[in-house]
């Protein structure tokens, strides 16, 4: 199905940014008409790579070459006019253009100046039909769902004749009906010999359609492989350049009976609590060291209802007590009073301070609930951040650097650490294991266990099931903004009962009441 | 370069002081008694000197703009607020039996400073409260605030002959020039309370990520709402010493304009108006260069009709050599000459210096 010849080479490739080495001297080859998948843990390199590919960054070292000619874009559009078009993970376009717009922005076709609008309208159909898509091209791109929106974006980036097309992370938001929807796509576009870069986190996905597997670890290249002499495992053991065992002793882990952890008052208790819009009113009591799991499908009110916990969101009805203690949360500084803390499932809008340092990231609640009056002494701040950085095995390790130069699974990691430092009762995780690695994803699975463990109250939040289901004593089921379930987590439940319990919508209160 | 050169080259104040450097050379070199300090009457003069006091104004400006601007705000009222609180003070004490009394110059100075803490809080109010958008809600009292500011003169140029008020811009301590110990003792006042408190990482965050911060649980409205506060206070000090060095308010043509050099002195300075990271330092150097421009100007004998061009095109210059692409576009150039086609499409290897 591979050309004999590479349509794309990477040679040598070096690049550094202040006080982190992203790449080193890492080779990448492309055939036309393959799938070809690009692996590794976060920070190791992917994103750079992609990135140095499209000349969004310059290189330090090395050399590209495209076809015969050596080339090297001074950015995007450059690099898309030469045939080789991203499609990013978090989807690029214009919310307000309509989808044909959307399509052509940037070089739509003219008549003596004037923008050929029916034209454009016209190719659009024509375009997203070879995507097997039917929908309104004039419609704003807002109103399509983000499945839809990231087709969009891949029929913008193939309109251009493109030869390589790079999906970075395309799936991280798509269900698996749209999944498959985008791998149909993505044969049809390779049988057309179209090379493919994709990049992803679900190893599932790998198998599922990619004809070889570059892996890369901590900036370097770990090899190259048809995917049939790379089993799952092995492949996972060249990412994490360890032992898997880590992963699976979690998954033995006996998990505490929730009867063990649901004595006494429960940490907060919330009643009809509910928001117009948000979230229908539901009630739902978390105890000092128990996980509760908020499962269902994106935009089935998880967020909205743990916004409500943290008071990111006023509730506009029902009743709240802390430590039986009636309240209301009004706002996060009411709630960090309270020992609550809130990672957000949007790190880039709602989590980081892209400007200021990894350690200014970590301590700002801390410091935020002192008062600036009273700044942390730079000692305490060090041995806070040192510690964190070794706990959560942050790269690079180096409290200095701006945190927008960490790979997305470091900055996740960044602001777990600026929650863990106030040293919470009860922490919201949103989706804390999204577009992360398997090696920190575990990590990250292990620290919610040890941490209730040692008595801290979390509710977890996920898409994916089997991860609720591994860490909670409980787990509620969200479905169409609507608390429709309780379960108690024990051996009779497992991934299928919930997803049915998503599917049917069923408004039984099982077990825990 | 080597090493050492290098590393001095990439410190962010390295530019700023590179362009202040080459003005006061080209100065010295156009007229040799440029830098000349002499002691008159124990009082030190010279052109440095001249520099130093005429720019204290637009520091204290700068200073509260530095902030303003961190947060990602702007404030276009800062020239009114010079006006009104020069006026203000000025009025009370044209009305007073003794001009040259102490209290009532402090009076006048309190009165003065209160109303511009008002407008300040109007601004803060607008931005944080209402949500409307910093260059418009500050546009409102750049515009309506010299019409407050004839209000209280009543359209007329107020005269007084007052000798504390007088000293704000024309006094002296130490043998230097009282302005530059007050824009100093701000600078080091704003310093300290950003600096050894968390207060400047707070406006950082709140500047880098509003939403983030206020999830991060700062008040971050609370602290839009002080910043803007701060800059009215910063600009009726510089109202103060305005009006002090003509012994007059003109309600229409005191601080006129200095929101745009305030703004200039905090760009030059390395603070980005996207807000985030700020640097007093480097808009005091802002404010310094910009002054130094002013004075060449009239040292060099430059038309009026043609010392505002000349003007922007320092600026435009300053800006240029500021920005690492066009430093290192320029490199490139010198280094290689003309590209041969094969080179064109190699890698570029820039040595980025900022």
């Amino acid at each position: 199905m591979t050309d004999s010849r590479p349509v794309l080479t990477m040679t040598g490739i070096s690049k550094s940014f202040p006080g982190v080495r992203a790449l080193h001297n890492v080779d990448f080859r492309l055939f036309p008409g393959e799938v070809h998948a690009l692996m590794g843990e976060n920070g190791a390199g992917k994103s750079t790579l992609i990135k140095v590919l499209t000349g969004v960054y310059g290189i330090d070292e090395g050399t590209i070459t495209l076809g015969d000619e050596q080339v090297a874009f001074s950015g995007p559009m450059q690099a898309s006019a030469a045939g080789v078009s991203t499609v990013y993970q978090e989807v690029n376009l214009c919310p307000n253009l309509s989808v044909a717009e959307n399509i052509f922005i940037g070089r739509e076709p003219r008549l003596l100046g004037a923008v050929r609008w029916g034209e454009v309208r016209r190719r659009a159909r024509q375009l997203l039909t070879r995507l097997d898509l039917d929908i309104d091209v004039t419609a704003p791109v807002a109103s399509y769902s983000l499945a839809v929106q990231q087709m969009v974006a891949i029929a913008r980036a193939i309109d251009v004749q493109a030869r390589v097309l790079i999906l970075d992370e395309p799936t991280s938001s798509l269900d698996a009906t749209e999944v498959a929807q985008l791998f149909r796509v993505m044969r049809q576009l390779r049988d057309e010999g179209i090379a493919i870069l994709f990049v992803t986190h679900f190893l599932d996905q790998v198998y599922g359609i990619a004809d070889r597997i570059t892996v890369l670890r901590n900036g370097t290249l770990v090899g190259e492989y048809p995917i049939a002499e790379l089993p799952q495992l092995a492949l996972v053991e060249k990412m994490i350049g360890k032992e898997l065992d880590v992963l699976e002793r979690l998954e033995e882990q006996p998990r505490r009976e929730l009867a063990a952890v649901e004595g006494g008052t429960p940490f907060v208790a919330v009643s009809e609590l509910g928001r117009k819009g948000a979230v229908a009113p539901f009630s739902l009591t978390i105890h000092a060291g128990e996980v509760v799991g908020l499962a269902g499908l994106l935009g089935s009110g998880r967020t909205e209802a743990a916004r409500l916990f943290f008071g990111a969101d006023r509730a506009d009805r029902g009743e709240v007590t802390v430590n039986g203690k009636p309240t209301s949360l009004r706002n996060p500084v009411q709630a960090i009073e309270y020992g609550i803390g809130f990672c957000s499932e949007n790190r880039r809008a709602e989590g980081i301070i892209p400007d200021l340092s990894v350690r200014e990231n970590m301590i700002l609640a801390m410091q935020a609930a002192r008062g600036w009056l009273r700044p942390i002494p730079r000692r305490r701040q060090d041995e806070l951040v040192e510690q964190y950085i070794k706990a959560l095995s942050i790269r690079p390790a180096n409290p200095d650097v701006p945190v927008r130069n960490l790979s997305g699974g470091n900055q996740q990691k960044v602001l777990l650490a600026r929650w863990l430092i106030t040293e919470p009762r009860l922490l919201i995780l949103d989706e804390p294991t999204r577009g992360i690695d398997i090696g920190a994803k575990a990590e990250i699975q292990k620290l919610v266990v040890q941490l209730s463990d040692g008595g801290m109250a979390v509710l977890f939040i996920s898409a994916e099931l089997e991860e609720v289901l591994r860490l909670s004593h409980k787990v509620a089921v969200m479905r169409d903004r609507e608390m429709v379930a309780q379960l108690d987590n024990d051996d009779t439940v497992d991934a299928e009962r919930v997803m049915q319990t998503i599917a049917s919508g069923s408004t039984r209160k099982e077990a825990s009441q | 370069m080597n090493e050492r050169l290098r590393s001095m080259a990439s410190h962010r104040l390295f530019w700023p002081v590179a362009v202040l450097v080459v003005m006061l050379a080209v100065n010295t070199i156009y007229r040799p008694g440029f830098l000349a300090v002499e002691v008159n009457n124990g009082h030190l003069y010279g052109t440095p000197i001249d520099i130093l006091r005429l720019s204290a104004p637009l520091i204290l400006v700068g200073l509260g703009m530095t902030l303003v601007i961190s947060t990602g705000g702007i404030d276009l009222s800062v020239g009114s607020i010079c006006a009104i609180s020069g006026a203000i003070a000025c009025l009370h004490i044209s009305q007073a039996p003794d001009q040259n009394s102490l209290v009532t110059v402090f009076t006048a100075l309190a009165m003065a400073l209160g109303a511009a803490l008002v407008l300040g809080a109007w601004n803060g109010v607008l931005v944080s409260v209402i949500g409307i958008q910093p260059i418009i809600a500050t546009l409102i009292l750049m515009v309506a605030g010299r019409g407050l500011a004839q209000l209280v003169t009543e359209g007329q140029i107020i005269t007084i002959n007052s000798g504390p008020y007088r000293a704000l811009g024309l006094g002296h301590l130490l043998t230097l020039p009282l302005a530059i110990f007050i824009a100093l003792g701000a600078a080091l006042l704003i310093a300290a309370l950003t600096r050894r408190t968390a207060l400047g990482m707070i406006i950082e965050s709140v500047g880098g990520n509003r939403e983030a911060s206020r999830l991060a649980g700062i008040r971050s409205a609370r602290m839009v709402f002080l910043v803007y506060v701060v800059s009215a206070a910063c600009a009726a000090v510089a109202g103060f010493m305005m009006t002090a060095n003509v012994s007059s308010a003109d309600g229409n043509n005191a601080g006129l304009w200095v929101e745009l050099d305030a703004i200039l002195a905090v760009v030059i300075g390395g603070t980005s108006l996207a807000g985030g990271r700020f640097y007093l330092s480097g808009t005091i150097l802002g404010a310094l260069i910009i002054q130094t421009l002013t004075t060449t100007v009239y040292a060099m004998n430059i038309s009026p009709q043609t010392a505002l061009l000349f003007k922007a095109v320092v600026v435009i210059a300053v800006c240029l050599i500021q920005a690492p692409e066009f430093r290192a576009k320029l490199g490139r150039r010198r280094r290689g000459g003309p590209p041969s086609p094969s080179s064109a499409p190699q890698p570029q290897k820039e040595e980025v210096t900022a």
